[in-house]
């Protein structure tokens, strides 16, 4: 297997020319532009059978693509921030129309202010829409998890969005390892559609009323249900076959844990060389890293957080609900039916692409030690890194 | 027609069945009923040109026969366009 060194948008892009999808359709937008110039030039140079829509927004890009799984295609695309969101009426019909499309997604903020660098606003603001939602914590990640992302879409009958980290994942050149084309084909498996428009006679998208339309939601709901165990089932066929283990949860550090972080996405790098340091000093502190955020995995979370002191969160974007970010919020409540529930905060950080380093997150772990001490949250939302 | 449980239905909102839409008996919205006077009537048919749905029947002799209350929803252009006061709306009572 060779090793390349490659960005975040190059190692998406060549997963995408491995998958070599029927059909992509998108729209360049920073910092998810390499991944579509870089796609459009492979279908330039007829390194993929790919029938590329180079499309005039979003919005029509990702509608492109839902009528293109429809008609029974395997189907990708890329985007980020604004893009995202300009796709989000039609994030809904591809869910609902149970179409399998992969999203090579950049997590980028939202205006305005406007701003082309980290948060996680754009995937957070998503949530509701139906799909499954992977954060890659490296290059090496976004490779392998788009991989199985066409995977898992195709198996559960749910479109999926795996994303990266604006620049810190996107534009930095790290290590990766490249799987044989065949491989990845051998992987992947040939395309399965829950239908085609081809095939038989079938009306797709009809109009759905009061008589309908719960039960079809009812169903959308238990295929989230369903779905966890088939993330698991491709990440460790995966594991087995090239040795990456994934799925929901990576814990690191935790044994003998009294305290633990979580985070999603580039974060969890930075955090490991903060848990060493304050490991070596006898802090004993270890690491979640949520790479899965739909399905929400709140009985893992539950089994796996309920016996600590204290979970302190990571949270790179808020809800604006004054209840802090968006896993602090979801990770409370997937905790309350612990008999013994530890104490959490949260802290909103990197907002906009501002630095974290690792002073910071070590200095989490700190104020860690004393809420401990002092078996108190004081500061139930805090923040990182800002000037007050 | 029995309604499906959600464990049951095709999954994605498809419809298998070609043609089905004729199933979904939409005079079920209707709060008024016209009313067909064959004796006023002289089958010019303006009814059937108007009518949105489709829901005046003719027979192949190109007369009007009487009007399809599983498609009518009681809109009353019918009523409002007969030049001879041959459909009059009339309150539904179920």
């Amino acid at each position: 297997m060779p090793i390349r060194a490659l960005t975040g948008n190059e190692a998406m892009a060549e997963a995408m020319r491995q998958i070599n999808p029927d059909v992509v359709a998108a729209y360049p937008i920073t910092p998810a532009t390499e991944i579509v110039q870089l796609f459009a030039s492979f279908v330039a140079d007829g390194l993929v059978d790919t029938e590329f829509v180079p499309v005039e927004s979003e919005h029509s890009a990702i509608a492109a693509c839902t009528g293109a799984a429809a008609a029974g295609a395997r189907v990708m695309t890329s985007t980020a921030s604004q893009g995202l969101a300009l796709m989000h009426e039609i994030l809904y019909i591809a869910a609902g129309l149970r179409a399998p499309i992969v999203i090579c997604e950049v997590n980028r903020s939202m205006s305005s202010p406007i701003n082309i660098h980290c948060d996680h606003s754009d995937t957070m603001g998503s949530r509701e829409a139906g799909w499954i939602q992977i954060f890659a914590e490296d290059a090496q990640d976004a490779y392998d998890l788009t991989i199985q992302a066409i995977r898992i879409s195709e198996e559960v009958l749910l479109p999926v969005i795996v994303s990266t980290d604006a620049f810190i994942i996107s534009h930095s050149m790290q290590r990766v390892d490249i799987l044989e084309d065949n491989e990845v084909q051998k992987f992947i498996g040939p395309h399965k559609s829950p239908y085609s428009l081809f095939e038989k006679t079938i009306t797709i998208g009809p109009l759905d009323l009061q008589d309908y339309f719960f039960e079809h939601k009812r169903q959308q709901i238990d295929a989230m249900w369903k779905s966890p165990q088939i993330i698991e089932k491709v990440a460790k066929e995966f594991a087995t076959k090239f040795g990456r283990t994934y799925g929901f949860l990576e814990q690191y550090r935790m044994e003998g844990a009294e305290q633990v972080i979580i985070a999603c996405g580039s974060t969890c790098g930075t955090a490991r060389v903060a848990i060493d340091t304050l490991r070596e000093k006898g802090i004993k502190v270890g690491l979640l890293n949520l790479r899965v955020m739909r399905p929400f995995p709140h009985a893992k979370l539950l089994e796996l957080l309920k016996s600590f002191k204290l979970v302190s969160i990571l949270d790179r974007s808020v809800t604006m609900s004054t209840m802090g970010g968006p896993v602090y919020v979801e990770l409370r409540s997937a905790l309350y039916d612990a008999p013994e529930r530890p104490l959490l905060v949260d802290y909103i950080y990197g907002l906009g692409g501002r630095d974290i380093d690792v002073e910071q997150i070590m200095d989490v772990a700190l104020k860690g030690e004393q809420i401990i001490k002092k078996n108190k949250v004081e500061k139930p939302v805090d923040y990182i890194g800002l000037r007050e | 027609m029995a309604l499906s449980s959600w464990k049951e239905l095709p999954i994605g909102t498809i419809i298998t069945k070609p043609g089905s839409a004729r199933e979904f008996k939409t005079g079920d919205w209707r709060s008024q009923r016209p009313i067909w006077d064959p004796e006023k009537c002289i089958h010019c048919l303006i009814c059937f040109i108007y009518c949105p749905d489709s829901s005046i029947k003719v027979n192949s002799e190109g007369k009007m026969t009487g009007i399809d209350l599983d498609y009518c929803k009681g809109c009353g252009i019918c009523e409002e366009e007969c030049p001879k006061q041959a459909i009059h709306m009339e309150i539904e009572k179920r």
